[in-house]
């Protein structure tokens, strides 16, 4: 292979956004409705409505005992079966994406809602309020701003987990470097490249996530 | 005005509420006092619906609290409760905590509940403070935030826990002036208080509980002159020697 040869990031560049661009947009859907159902399914959870609250922690349970690319090959197998026609590896990859996360949103949401003091239900009831709007105006306001950190960290996990759909063939910033680096016959420094800029991309969002820490800590 | 006939509770074997009677009537001042675990405060959210009851009545306005067809939020929009540890929305502005039931229950225009909002926070003499959070008040205004709070709901009663016992001794004086006030306008309110003072200058009855059990209601100053139970001289001696 001889020595390194950085000057193929630079006709790379193209692809490598496209990638880049695809991987943001499924970290970002997958983090909105991952936090949306994964709150419904929070919600369920705590409900008095046993079956409810079994069928969803059934659900979290198994999402959380299977490896993630085996839920990205499942499901890349098994959409079609339900939509009836194949839906290419980047739908599947968000659909995908967004039911595992959930799962993971859930539980933290979960413990969101139970880190809001009991005294503060009984305050929005006593001022007359209903289950859903102290839930609504009340608790979930509350457990979003405790659980923010947290909420922010895993989508940084979320946002690396990505590089997985790899493994269908999703055209991914990983995938781009990769198809870089064999028609130009340097993967190695695709993939340093690619590292890069997992990394610069991960390191500033926890950098951020610190000093957001700092500041809900002093608000509260 | 609040009812309260033969109410017995239990968490599970205990019995925390042994079959309590007594009456606010419109325009009192009752103040209940008693030992800690006495059950004062599972009395008094037993009056709202925020704990449910096994046996016995209690009624507010003449509307059954325990009654399942009774409407409890809309009853509740119209009893004010206050609590010991203020329990405002730390997520919100002064003004927000202020808003939000006046809006969202009793369905008033934004204008109109910032509008009242203002006016009791005039009147709680923080009018200067709308736009802070909670966490940036102290315990004695924060508490009179949460008493402006359950007067925007215009209540036809007001309940309070222990509303100054969280607090620094230097700020229970501007939470009972502000209470002091209330009972000479007239309010109807039930009080859970040690504060004595209080009790003496407003209260029509001091009601005291030991161990889930009313067990004197008299008089104010029949209880403090004459207690007839020893169980009541021996809190009383108690705390007001301290
Ligand atoms: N959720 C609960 N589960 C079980 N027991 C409870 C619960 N809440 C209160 N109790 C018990 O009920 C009894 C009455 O409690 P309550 O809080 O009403 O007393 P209190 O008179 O308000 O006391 P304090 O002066 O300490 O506030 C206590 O013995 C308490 O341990
Ligand atoms: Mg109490």
């Amino acid at each position: 292979m001889g020595e390194f040869d950085f000057s193929v990031w630079q006709p790379s560049l193209p692809f490598i956004r496209d990638g880049l661009l695809f991987t943001l947009r499924l970290t970002l859907v997958a983090m909105s409705g991952g936090i949306v159902i994964g709150t419904l399914l929070a919600l369920a959870r705590l409900s008095p409505i046993v079956p409810l609250a079994r069928v969803a922690g059934a659900y979290v349970d198994l999402m959380r005992s299977i490896p993630l690319v085996l839920v990205i090959l499942w499901f890349f197998l098994v959409i079609p079966f339900i939509t009836g026609s194949p839906v290419g590896a980047e739908t599947s990859a968000i659909i995908t994406f967004t039911a595992f996360e959930a799962a993971f949103y859930c539980e933290i949401m979960r413990s969101g809602i139970q880190s809001v003091p009991r005294g503060q239900v009984n305050a929005a009831f006593a001022l007359g309020l209903g289950q859903a709007q102290t839930m609504i105006h009340v608790i979930l306001p509350q457990a979003v701003r405790n659980m923010l950190p947290v909420l922010l960290t895993q989508t940084i996990v979320l946002f690396q987990d990505t590089s997985l759909v790899y493994a269908i063939g999703a055209k991914d910033m990983l995938k781009a470097a990769d198809v870089v680096g064999k028609n130009y016959n340097r993967p190695v420094e695709m993939i340093v490249l690619s590292a890069l800029i997992y990394f610069t991309i991960c390191f500033s969002l926890s950098l951020a996530v610190k000093q957001l820490q700092k500041r809900v800590a002093i608000i509260r | 005005m609040i009812e309260i006939r033969n109410v017995s509770k239990w968490y599970g074997q205990t019995q925390v509420l042994k079959d309590c009677s007594t009456h606010v009537a419109k325009g009192e001042v009752v103040v209940v006092c008693g030992p800690s675990g006495s059950g004062k405060s599972t009395l008094i959210k037993c009056v709202n619906g925020l704990e449910p009851f096994a046996q016995g009545t209690i009624t507010v306005d003449g509307i059954s609290v325990s009654d399942p067809k009774t409407d409890l939020p809309r009853l509740r929009a119209r009893v004010g409760m206050v609590f010991q540890h203020f329990e405002l929305f730390p997520h919100m502005s002064v003004e927000q905590n202020l808003v939000l039931a006046q809006v969202k229950v009793l369905g008033r225009s934004a204008e109109e509940a910032v509008a009242r909002g203002a006016a009791l926070l005039d009147r709680v003499g923080l009018r200067e403070h709308a736009a802070k959070f909670p966490g940036q008040l102290s315990g004695g205004q924060q508490q009179r935030v949460a008493i402006a709070r359950a007067l925007a709901m215009d209540p036809i009663c007001l309940l309070f826990d222990e509303p100054t016992s969280a607090l620094d001794p230097e700020m229970i004086g501007e939470v009972l002036d502000v209470m002091v006030e209330l009972a000479q306008e007239g309010m109807t309110m039930m009080c859970v208080t040690h504060e004595m003072g209080f009790a003496r200058k407003v209260a029509k009855r001091v009601v005291f509980m030991d161990h889930g059990e009313i067990v004197e209601d008299a008089p104010t100053n029949a209880f403090f002159d004459a207690p007839a139970s020893e169980r009541a001289k021996t809190f009383l001696s108690r705390i007001l020697h301290h």
